[in-house]
Formats: C-alpha cells, structure tokens, sequence
C-alpha cells in the first residue's frame, strides 16, 4: 500500500505502473473467464474446430483487452472532455447507417468503415452513457429537482432511440433507452416526477404496438403463442426450447449436443450461443454462466458506488447497466420469454462490433475505478491523479 | 491530517447517507435497489430455465431425437438377366454422370453455360436443370449429363477449374449386350411413372427402373430386389451429419431363361431381313430356346429416353419392330391347321384314318365354291395322303362333317387360341372361331365359315408360340406349357420328360397317324415340303407346311389362270408358315415359322424351319450331336 502511494507522487511514467496496479485485476480475471466460454462454446459451434468462430473471436478479444486497459487509463476529466465530440460522433454513424448502411436479417444494420464492420447502434450506447454522465455531472444534484435541466438529457437519449428503431432495431432501441432511464434515475431525479412521467406509459405502449413493422409484430404474437408458426417465425423459439430442454441437468456433454451442432439450432452462434451452452453443459453450466454474467453485473454496481466523483458513478452505472440489460435481453429471448430480437450475449457471442463495444465499456468501467478516490470536481479537494 | 480522513472516507464504501454530498447517498441506495432488482430477474429466468430444462426436460429430449433422425433407403440393384448357359443378357453397368452442387458454385447459371460449351445441353435438359434447382436445396446435386463418355469426363476433368462445384458421380444403367438379338424377349426398363411410384414407394428412389416390356416387365418383381435403409443423423436442413443404422437391401434376383443365345443368334441370322417369327421349343419340357422376331429395335435406347422421332418410326413402321410376333403376333394357320382338324375328325368318331374323300379341285356347298390349292384336284385320299398332298377338299368335308365345335374344342387342347403361361406380358390369344362366338358378335355363322376354317382361314387366328406349343402337343401327347424362365419353374429342369405334363387324352394311334402324315410331308415322294428334309445322318424331320391368304382371291383371276401370289405387292402375299418337329421317331424338339407375306409355307417357312431345326440339333449338348463350342461358331461366322 505504502508502495503504491509513493508511485503516486513519481514521475509521470511510474504513474502510469500505478494506474495500471489500481486496475482491479481480479474483475479482468472475471472478463477473461466470460470470453473463455464463449471461445470453448464457439469451438464446438464450429463443429470442434477453432474456424469459422472461435480463433477469430479469440483475437478480437485480445485487440478488445489492450483496448479496455488503455481506456482504464484515460483520467475521467479527459473522458469528459471527448464525451460530446463522441456522442455527436455516434449519431452522425447512426444517421449514416439510415443511408448508406447495409442491412442483415431485417435488422442489424452495419457500416463498412476501412474494411470493419460498424454497428452504429453499439456505439450509441457507450456514447451516451458518457454524455449522460457528464451533463448530470455538470448539472449537479441540485439542479436535478428542475425538470427544464432534464429536459436536455431526455433528447440525448430519444435521440438515438428513434434513430435506432428506425433501422429497425428494437431490442437495442430498448436497452439505449433502458439505460438512459436507468441513470436518469441514479443520478438523482425526483421521484414525484418519475411517477407523473410512468402514468402514461400503458397508452404509449398501445400507440407503439401500431407503428411496429410486421416481422416485430410477428415475433410478440408469435412470443405468445410460438405453437402458431412451428416453422415460420416460431421456429426459433420451439428450436431453442427443444435445445435448452435436451440439455437437461447435466447436459449432452461438451461437443454433442444434437441441436446445436446439427443446425437445428438458428443462429447458434451469436443470439442463440447461450442455449448451445445450455444443451452441451446443462442447467449446472447454464447456472454457473448467469452466476459469473450477475458477479460482473454487481461487481460493476459496486464500482459505480465506490467511486467518489459523480461522473465515475454514473458512467460505472450506465455501463453496468448497459452489460445488465444484454445478458437479460438475450436469456429471455433464448428462454422465449420475450419476442426475439438480434442482441447477443456480450462477450460469449460471435460478433466483432459486440465485443469492441463491451470491451470499450468496460474499459470505461475500469477507468472509473482507477480513478475512484479522484474528487474530480466534487468539492475543493486536489484534482487526483 | 488529509490522509487520516482519507481513510475515515475509505472505510465507508458505501455511503448511504452522507452529510457532504446527499447526491452520493441517493445513487448509492437507488443503485442498490438496481442491484437487487438484477439479482432477482436473472433469479427468475434462472428459475425459468430449471422449469425448462429440468422439469420439462423429457418432453424436449424426445422432440430433440425426432428432430435429427431421417431414414432413408437404398436403391437395389437390379438382378441381371442370363440366357441357359449363364451369359448376360441384361446387365448393370456403371453410369457415369455429371452432376452439380449448386452451392459450391456462386455463379449457377454461369457454370451450366460453361459445362454447356464442353458438353452440349439440348433444351430438355435445361428445362429439366432449372425445374430440379428450384425444387432441391443447395446441397442436394443436380444431375446435368448422364452416359457420359470416357472422352467427355476427361474434357470435364481438364476443365475442372473453371467448373466449380460439377462433380462427376456414378451410378447404374440397364444394358443390354445383346441389343437387338433379344430385344422383344428380355424387354426394356425405363424410369417409373407416377403411377408407379404410387403403387410401391421403392420405385421413389433415384435410379430405380420399372420394367416396361419382355422378362423385364413379367418379372420385374424378382428382379427389383428389396430396398435396404439407412437411419442418419441430420442437421435442421435435412444435410447428412452421420450414419446411425443401416440395413442392407437384398439385390434384385437373377433369372435364368432357357434362351440358347448363340442358337438365337443362328436364328435370327437365318432369318434375315424377312419379315417373320421364329419359335424353338423344346417339346418335352416346354423350355423356349429360341424365340425371334424380326425387325427388332436396340432395348437401351430406352433406358436414357426414347426420341420423339425415332418413336414415330417405330410406331409407324408397317413390320412393327416393337411388337413380339412371336406372341402378340396373330396369322390365320392356314395348312398347319389341318393336323387339328384331323384330329377333330377323328375323336368325332366320324372319320378314321383309311377313310377316303375324292378331290376333285373344288367343293361345292350351298352354292358356293370352295377350292383346292390344287386346280387340278388330288383324286381319292385318305388321311395320310390329305396331310401329305395338303389336300383342302379333304379338309372342308372333315369340317363341313365334324363341325366348327368340335374342331374348337380340338383346338384349345393343342393350346390354339389360348392363353399360354409364357413368361411374356401383351401377349394375344388369338381366336378359334365358333358359332357362338360370331352369333356374340351378332352375326351370323355361315356353313362356309366353317368349312374355310377347316384349312386354317376365315377367322382363325394364332400366334407362332402357340403353333410351336401345338406342334410338341402333337409330337409328345403332352399337354406342354412353353416357358422362358428356369429358375422359377425348376421342377421342370432341363432333364424333365412329357410326363410331368397331363396327357391330352387323345388315342395314341390317331396321334401317330397325323405324326406319320406330317413325316410323309417332308420326307415321302410329292409331299409338300421336301425342302425341309434334314441332311443330318440318322435323324428325320416331321413337319406341316401352311401358306395362309391374307385377301381373297376372286374368282375371274383364280380361272384365268394366271395367278400367282409371287407377282403381288408385299403387303397382299400370302404369309408362309411352317411347322414341325424332330427327330421324328424320339421327338425333342419343335420349331413354328411364320413370315409375313413369305408366299408359300413350302418355299420359304420350310427351308428356314429345316436350317433352324439342324440348328438345333447341332446346339443339343443331350443328343450328343456335335456340340460346337462357343468359340468355333464365333470363328465360322467371322470367316
């Protein structure tokens, strides 16, 4: 402890080494678990071979990590500082995808920017998180009892809400919107107001259900009653379910699961990879899987309430929050209880856009808890490291 | 004092409330309730997928197990056909095809017009191209060529590079080494009908055949097999991960013909470019060594599908290559009738054998003449004399006297217009004509109907194997059945005796009688057929001429005696028949002739019969009479 207090006070290189000492390791341990499964149950989504999936996956993971530890590094004064310029950023890509962005399966929707492939979407999320962060920052918690400052932030988030369902993507559009209200409440609005705001919610949702597109539409009838269309729209469901049930306690054993390696399975290997988890490990591998996604999830939450700047707080939360919503959207639709829509598992599932943006995330994470005891603007203390 | 309370701020993690920033207490007790609230929706989809996977666990396994297996089944291969010695007649070769994977390639169309610039695709196939892409998935191959050629799978080879996803592939075709030789006898396969398909699911399978005529067709049961099957494992698309369980299907059955090819070939070699049919029989056990009909067609043809214009050709030509004259083929007896009648005549207790009739070249009856072939008659004759000369007065009294029922009757025993058990579908029956036959038609039944009938015209009618059935009827006594197939009538081997048929219950003396006037046809002074006579030492030949109009021959040009059928057109001659069997005094074998418009049964059925008949004996390994090996009478006909 002694040591690293010294370090502190070193020369700027050695601050870097005590930056990178405060990085909770054990969280990274964590992170590198969660991508392990996902490299095993892309491996044996491949067949038992490392192509087409696993290998891949495996060197984005590790571009992601040097990304994660060099975001954690950014003091949280710069991080406010790019947040605007970034959420500009994102909502420029998100009205560029509108135009000249190239669609998969009806939803999806991709920039080839230098060769890669962009999600637009995922990147409006990590933007907003910052930018909400960092006007409820400037705000302060007095402020947060005048509606009109709140009315700023509630476009920051409709914003790339419409933008994003109007790819169309609804579970993103979902979980930005999720997440926007989520730290809408962290960061201290009243709560007479949240309620005046939920009074209205059941009329809007009718008025939603009308302006659908028929294949979203098709998913919540279908999520009723997947019966109805065995092998049209309800064909994932049935598939997934019949996969998750085979498993049973034990599983089929690591690389044998029928449904997932005969293709019975849609999409096994991004929306659907935790049901192929499931099959081939069982309710036990499926339990240990969500156990490590929540110690993530809390362990985030807890980041967020350690940390002692209110811009720490909130981006820790926001990112939290926005990890939270990915893994219960995708269990519910894999377990059908929700209307399917493309949001894979982070981390776990194929997809190269996914994993830069969670790694991204995380590094933000990170960052925040690197820099925890920075009072960053809280009060008259120093401005920290 | 900074760092002390530092530390005093550290050991408070979690600020629920704190005095200096309240902001920091409402995020941490707000955040804690996310916190809960996420522990509790990953608990109730934890709970969720116990329901799921645990509890309902069983119900989903077994939709898991019905999802992956598909059993499917495997083609048999078809039996091969062989003669009496063992030689292919109808085989199974390899049919080398070009087949492409339309998912190994990205341009379809492309790579079809590229296979099309090495080996040419006619319409037909590109319809059938394009109708079988947009049924299969991507990964089933589509079959563009099929009976490629040694030199065309090595163009496609060199030019594999620029064919991507074309494979060559092999599977079966029917062949048929002997082509035309026993086209009518072993038939032909083609690939089933609907109809078909409907009637036996086996006959779904790509490559099966259906037999469409010959032994291919009556036999074609026997031949198919029985289909094995195969359970596999398969993925959501119906692609083949892997094999669970396969039975072997037990291949068709291989049948054996009591066809001698190379006496066949003799047969057909003789006959030539006339128009006829030809029998061989052996008259003790009913085993048909030789049956040919002339033209004949190339049975292959119809395995890869049969021209539109060569179909035409065939359907018109007026010498109906692709009918069986040996039994769908029907001709009035003519004179090889006579034999029948006699008998006839003589079970009625009316006639015996020394009984007398005076010829005088024509018989008058109500008014009508009847002639003689001879203008000049044949004075008094008896049986023997009436079978030798071929007298037709004789034969218009014995019918006008014995009457057409009784001649019927006579005839049906000999096997004349009846159903016979060849192993042959379409086959005809042909007719004996009676009075209740005609009177169903609502006509009337004239006194000269019979009598006509009498020397084998008006309306009678049979077909070669049922005169060659007849004439073994004659020779043994026997009421013999023709038969192709060994294997399925195997109690009647190659060693079996008249015996095992049921006699015909006809008086041994009056079939001697008719015997020994069908010997003095061939073999006595001015007997009708001294063409025929054998040349082989120590054997004799029996036999009966019969020379049958196809047209009536009026009288003005009967009297102006200049008639003769040789001068008319081909189609209005009359058809020569011959039949006969030998040796005379052991009968073994019997021989029918028929050719169309041959003129006269004397001068072209007999000569054939006779070289046919020496054939035969020559071929006949039992009779010990030279019998050539393979390779001599290979190396004759080369000379």
């Amino acid at each position: 402890m002694k040591f690293h207090k010294r370090l502190l006070r070193a020369e700027p290189s050695f601050r870097l080494l005590a930056k990178l000492w405060r990085i909770s390791w054990l969280y990274v341990l964590l992170i590198c678990l969660l991508a392990g499964v996902g490299y095993v149950t892309l491996y044996s989504a491949g067949g038992g071979t490392p192509y087409p999936f696993a290998a891949p996956q495996a060197a984005r993971f590790a571009v992601g990590l040097v990304l994660m530890i060099t975001v954690a590094m950014l003091p949280p004064k710069m991080l406010v500082r790019i947040s605007w310029p970034l959420y500009l950023l994102s909502l420029t890509l998100l009205v560029a995808v509108l135009h000249m962005g190239h669609v998969g399966k009806g939803a999806e929707r991709w920039l080839m920017i230098g060769g890669l492939q962009v999600q637009p979407s995922e990147y409006a999320k990590v933007a907003l998180v910052l930018a909400l962060a960092s006007w409820f920052y400037r705000i302060n918690y007095a402020r947060m009892g005048n509606p009109l400052w709140l009315i700023p932030p509630a476009f920051m988030v409709l914003l790339p809400v419409v933008l994003v369902l109007k790819e169309p993507n609804l579970g993103t559009a979902t979980i930005i919107g999720g997440i926007g209200a989520a730290m809408f409440f962290a960061a201290g609005m009243r709560l007479w107001l949240i309620v005046l705001l939920l009074l209205p919610v059941p009329y809007m949702a009718k008025f939603a259900y009308a302006h659908l597109h028929d294949y979203q539409r098709a998913r919540i009838t279908t999520f009723l009653n997947p019966e109805s269309d065995p092998l049209g729209a309800g064909y994932n469901i049935i598939q997934s379910k019949i996969a998750l049930g085979s498993g049973g306690m034990w599983g089929q054993g690591y690389l044998h699961g029928s449904q997932g390696q005969l293709n019975f399975l849609p999409e096994k290997q991004t929306d659907f990879i935790f049901t192929m988890i499931a099959e081939e490990w069982g309710y036990v591998g499926a339990i240990a899987v969500i156990g490590l996604l929540l110690v993530l999830i809390l362990g985030g939450m807890m980041m967020a309430i350690r940390s002692r700047n209110r811009f720490g707080r909130l981006v820790a939360l926001g990112i939290s929050m926005n990890f939270f919503l990915y893994c219960l959207v995708n269990l519910s639709m894999v377990m059908g209880a929700i209307p399917v829509g493309g949001v894979p598992l982070p981390l776990v599932s194929y997809g190269g856009s996914a994993m830069l943006n969670v790694m991204l995330g995380f590094g933000l994470l990170l960052s925040t808890w690197v820099h925890r005891d920075s009072r960053f603007g809280e009060s008259e203390e120093e401005e920290g490291v | 004092m900074r760092l002390r309370r530092r530390r005093r701020e550290n050991q408070r993690l979690m600020p629920i409330k704190n005095q200096k920033d309240p902001a920091r207490g409402v995020f941490t007790r707000r955040a804690l309730l996310f916190m809960a609230v996420q522990t509790g929706t990953l608990g109730v989809l934890a709970h969720k997928l116990y329901q799921l996977q645990v509890k309902d666990g069983d119900r989903y396994a077994r939709m898991a197990a019905s999802n992956r297996v598909s059993k499917r089944y495997l083609a048999p291969p078809r039996g091969r056909i062989v003669d009496r010695y063992g030689i292919a007649l109808a085989n199974n070769k390899e049919n080398w095809r070009a087949l492409l994977l339309p998912e190994e390639t990205t341009d379809v169309a492309g790579t079809i017009e590229r296979f099309s610039t090495i080996i040419p695709l006619d319409d037909r196939d590109r319809t059938r191209i394009a109708r079988e892409m947009r049924h299969q998935r991507r990964f089933v191959p589509v079959m563009l060529r099929d009976f490629l050629s040694w030199d065309e799978m090595a163009r496609i080879e060199l030019n594999a590079p620029s064919l991507p996803g074309v494979l060559i592939d092999v599977g079966t075709r029917r062949v048929y080494p002997e082509g035309e030789l026993l086209a009518h006898i072993i038939g032909y396969v083609a690939p089933p009908n609907e109809r078909d398909v409907a009637h036996s699911a086996l006959l779904a399978l790509p490559g099966m055949r259906v037999g469409r005529s010959g032994v291919e067709q009556s036999q074609d049961e026997k031949l198919r097999g029985t289909a094995g099957s195969v359970e596999m494992e398969v993925n959501s698309v119906g692609r083949v991960m892997s094999e669970l369980n396969r039975v072997e299907g037990a291949p068709g059955t291989e049948i054996g013909l009591t066809i001698d090819r190379g006496l066949q070939q003799k047969v057909l070699a003789r006959i030539g470019e006339q128009t006829a049919s030809a029998v061989v029989m052996d008259c003790r056990n009913g085993e048909v060594l030789a049956m040919v009909s002339t033209p004949s067609f190339d049975p292959s043809l119809f395995d890869s599908g049969v021209s539109h214009a060569q179909w035409i050709e065939w359907t018109n030509n007026e010498r109906t290559p692709l009918i069986n004259k040996a039994v769908a083929g029907v001709y009035p007896p003519g004179s090889t009738f006579k034999p029948a009648v006699a008998m006839a005549g003589l079970e009625s207790g009316l006639f015996s054998p020394t009984d007398r009739v005076f010829c005088p070249g024509h018989l008058d009856v109500g008014g009508t003449r009847f002639h003689c072939w001879s203008r000049w008659g044949h004075g008094s004759v008896d049986l023997h004399q009436a079978l030798k000369f071929s007298c037709d007065v004789y034969f218009y009294e014995m019918a006008r006297r014995v009457g057409m029922d009784r001649i019927a009757e006579t005839a049906h025993k000999f096997g004349l217009g009846t159903e016979l058990d060849i192993e042959l579908p379409h086959t005809r029956t042909g007719l004996i004509p009676t009075p209740t036959w005609r009177q169903a038609h609502h006509h009337h039944w004239n006194g000269g109907d019979t009598i006509v009938s009498g020397i084998g015209q008006g309306f009678v009618q049979v077909t070669p194997l049922q005169l060659a059935t007849y004439t073994s009827r004659l020779a043994t006594g026997r009421a013999v059945q023709p038969h192709l197939v060994r294997a399925l009538n195997s109690e009647v081997g190659p060693e079996a005796t008249p015996d095992h048929w049921p006699t015909l219950d006809m008086p041994d003396k009056y079939l001697a009688a008719l015997r020994g006037g069908m010997f003095a046809v061939v073999n006595e002074q001015h007997g009708t057929a001294p063409k025929a006579r054998l040349s082989l030492p120590g054997i004799t030949m029996a036999g009966k001429t019969g020379s049958a109009q196809v047209r009536r021959v009026s009288r003005a040009l009967r009297e102006s005696g200049h008639f003769n059928s040789a001068n008319l057109p081909w189609e209005y001659r009359p058809h020569a028949l011959f039949i006969c069997f030998a040796p005379y005094d052991d009968p073994r074998y019997a021989v029918s002739v028929v050719i169309e418009h041959g003129n006269t049964g004397a001068d072209a059925a007999a000569p054939l019969a006779r070289d046919i008949m020496t054939d035969t004996l020559m071929r006949d390994p039992v009779n010990h009479v030279t019998p050539p090996p393979e390779s001599v009478a290979d190396a004759t006909d080369t000379e």
